[in-house]
């Protein structure tokens, strides 16, 4: 069978799994819409934190950028797993504890101030709106290239199946589908991954096919000959990092913080029934997360090794036909400049910017681009998303491999897509309705509000799918230097300072969203030519400011808080109850009877 | 009565705070430290195929943070145990304690 049937076939297989999923677990009251009871065991919240956490970004982007740009791309492979460290010592004990449904409730409570709650409930949805608009574009993306039809066609079926489980669903819904979602999106993760590594290393675990030597023969390890191969071309070598130590340290800290901070990360630790089922949660959802984690650097170094072997002074006309697939899904450009109808690669851009195709073909057959070439000698173009999926056409695995990835990039992105649209639901139905400006609603009422906030945050997240705004990508980085900003301190002094007040805590996150936006907003919007090493602060990049952000936020809330007065009693009593776990059971009836 | 009750609490609370430090100290140690700010001092040892540095910081780390998590989930349990803490008896709701959230009844 060819790529395309089978793709359809898999991924309309995972897609009526996943509506049979929602229909079995719809959500009856807010408890099951916003937290699913707090009845999910802490095995299955692990896969769905997981599935929830590794999103689009994730399966497709990041082993392509670690291709690139070698050990720097660490940032990301540190950033995104050390994050559940924090998660889990600082974190999600405690606001299990707590026992309520988001996270601008906790602001709101421990900081006894209807303010603080619109700050956080401000920056909650500005957070994971940014993130969502990329998840849909990615199965919006995975659509065109493998299904073949028009990415606005591909992100609306993308919304009609979230909007099916996450509106009847809930939190429920989201939980037991996300699950599923993780088991296909492993298995398309590691099956190529493993596939690759036996071919070139003879080693079944890609994790140590990464260190071992090559299987043709030659008794080199993979990594020397990734780096001998680079600086042949005149790349650096792999293994060495380009950025400086310090932009790597702030940025990988802003990942960290970043993901502890996440919302609808966070608003996962909720879900179970204990304190301690928290704890373990984190545990498991962190070793699910690393089982692709620690594949993605090995699928880096194999992608990298076998696309510069395929590519470089090949002629065009005996490329293989993903090279030509990928050029038609305008990923890859070639323009020959020196007209030997060989692909010459080497670092550089070949020309400016993003290809602009021209409906004309060259004297190989290549597609005809508009911008014009650089004076370097390099010929090649290669966006650095088709990486992953491209990685097992490349090595010529069967078909079935190709439209496996194909549904777990789908499935990646839609449990990342569904579980962001239901932080956002719940804010606005919870946090800012029923808490602040319609305090009587019932329950039922509430429910249909929540129902119809998540509708219309799909709607608004798919138009940003079809339109994206030019800003999109661009922000979707920075959402963990402003969780990791505003959220991440206010939280931590919360349950580890009893002296932290009102005051304290909404001066701090204005003071760190205002000093990240500002710092971000020069450099990438206002004056974009100065964004190089020598104009940053401390050589710090707009990636990593988060950080910078988040120290300014401790010392300015801790300075404030420090001269105004201390919380009200009862606020203390609350910070003595959530450090210890006995009860965490019981607050629970109590919001349920 | 409440001032043992209290004090056992602060002393719960202090042993709480020195395994998240431990444990912190280590996760910063194995990230920070080897994975960026040693890391090319590191990559002269050979780690089977890799520069020791370089897999520190792609993989051995987080293989660290996943074995940290479960660590700390043992000692918790074990220090909840210890202190009485834990959530065993929690079927039934204890009169004793305070609970945030009590909300008025509807």
């Amino acid at each position: 069978m060819d790529v395309q049937t089978l793709t359809y076939i898999f991924v309309s297989v995972t897609f009526a799994f996943y509506i049979g999923i929602a229909i079995w677990s719809r959500a009856g009251t807010t408890d099951d819409f916003y937290i699913a009871g707090n009845g999910v065991s802490p095995l299955a919240n692990g896969m769905a934190t997981a599935a929830d956490w590794m999103s689009a970004a994730s399966f497709i982007s990041m082993a392509g950028i670690i291709s690139f740009v070698g050990r720097d791309g660490s940032v990301y492979l540190m950033g995104w797993t050390g994050g559940y460290v924090l998660l889990a010592l600082l974190l999600a004990p405690y606001l299990r504890k707590f026992g309520k449904y988001t996270v601008p409730d906790f602001v709101g409570d421990r900081y006894y101030s209807n303010v603080a709650r619109v700050v956080a409930v401000v920056c909650v949805l500005f957070v994971s709106f940014t993130y969502v608009a990329g998840q849909m574009r990615g199965v919006g993306i995975v659509f065109s290239r493998f299904l073949e039809v028009e990415i606005t066609t591909g992100v609306l079926i993308g919304m009609a199946i979230v909007f099916f489980y996450a509106v009847l669903g809930g939190m429920k819904g989201i939980t037991y589908t996300q699950v599923a979602q993780y088991c296909v999106l492993i298995f398309a993760f590691l099956v190529p991954a493993i596939y690759i590594s036996m071919l070139m290393t003879g080693k079944f675990v890609p994790q140590i096919g990464f260190g071992s030597t090559l299987a043709d023969g030659s008794n080199i390890y993979l990594l020397d000959k990734l780096d001998q191969l680079s600086t042949d071309l005149g790349f650096s070598a792999y293994t060495e990092g380009n950025k400086s130590t310090i932009d790597i340290f702030f940025i990988t800290a802003a990942l960290m913080v970043g993901t502890a901070g996440l919302p609808h990360v966070i608003v996962r630790f909720f879900t179970v029934p204990r304190v301690r089922d928290a704890r373990i949660s984190a545990g498991y959802a962190l070793f699910f997360i690393a089982l692709l984690y620690t594949a993605a650097p090995a699928v880096a170094s194999f992608a990298r090794v076998n696309l510069i072997n395929t590519v470089e002074n090949a002629e065009y006309k005996k490329t293989p036909s993903w090279f030509k697939n990928w050029e038609n899904t305008n990923l890859i450009a070639w323009v020959d400049k020196n007209q030997d109808g060989k692909i010459q690669y080497f670092p550089g851009k070949p020309f400016n910017g993003k290809p602009e195709f021209l409906d004309m073909r060259g004297s190989e057959g290549q597609r005809k681009i508009k911008n014009e070439p650089t004076g370097n000698t390099n010929e090649l173009y290669i966006d650095r998303d088709i990486m992953v999926l491209a990685n097992p056409e490349i090595a010529g695995l069967p078909n079935w491999v190709i439209a496996l990835v194909a549904a777990g990039a789908l499935a990646a992105a839609l449990s990342t897509a569904a579980g962001l649209l239901l932080v956002i639901s719940t804010s606005v139905s919870h946090d800012l309705l029923k808490k602040i400006f319609l305090k009587n609603i019932s329950d039922r009422q509430e429910l249909f509000f929540a129902r119809l906030s998540a509708a219309l945050a799909i709607v608004i997240a798919g138009y940003f799918g079809v339109y994206p705004p030019g800003f999109v990508a661009q922000v979707v980085a920075f959402a963990f230097g402003l969780a990791a900003a505003s959220f991440f301190p206010v939280i931590l002094m919360g349950i580890f300072s009893k002296r932290m007040n009102r005051e304290g805590a909404i001066s701090g996150m204005i003071t760190g969203l205002f000093f990240t936006v500002s710092y971000i907003v020069y450099f990438k919007f206002i004056n974009p030519s100065s964004n190089t090493p020598e104009n940053w602060w401390f050589g710090i990049s707009p990636e990593g400011i988060g950080t910078l952000g988040m120290l300014f936020n401790f010392i300015v809330s801790s300075v404030v808080s420090s001269i105004t007065a201390p919380p009200p009693r009862e606020i203390q009593s609350l910070v003595d109850d959530i450090r210890i776990p006995r009860g965490a059971g019981a607050s629970y009836h109590h919001v349920k009877s | 009565m409440i001032n043992s009750h209290n004090s056992k609490a602060k002393i719960y609370w202090k042993k709480n705070i020195r395994i998240v430090l431990t444990l912190l100290t280590i996760w910063f140690f194995v990230s920070f430290g080897m994975g960026i700010l040693w890391v090319d001092a590191l990559d002269s040892f050979r780690f089977f195929g890799f520069k020791f540095g370089f897999w520190m910081a792609q993989q051995g780390s987080i293989f660290c943070f996943v074995i940290l998590i479960f660590v700390y989930v043992y000692k918790m349990n074990k220090l909840d145990h210890q202190y009485d803490v834990d959530e065993v008896k929690d079927n039934f709701i204890p009169d004793d304690i305070y609970c945030p959230d009590k909300e008025p009844e509807e």
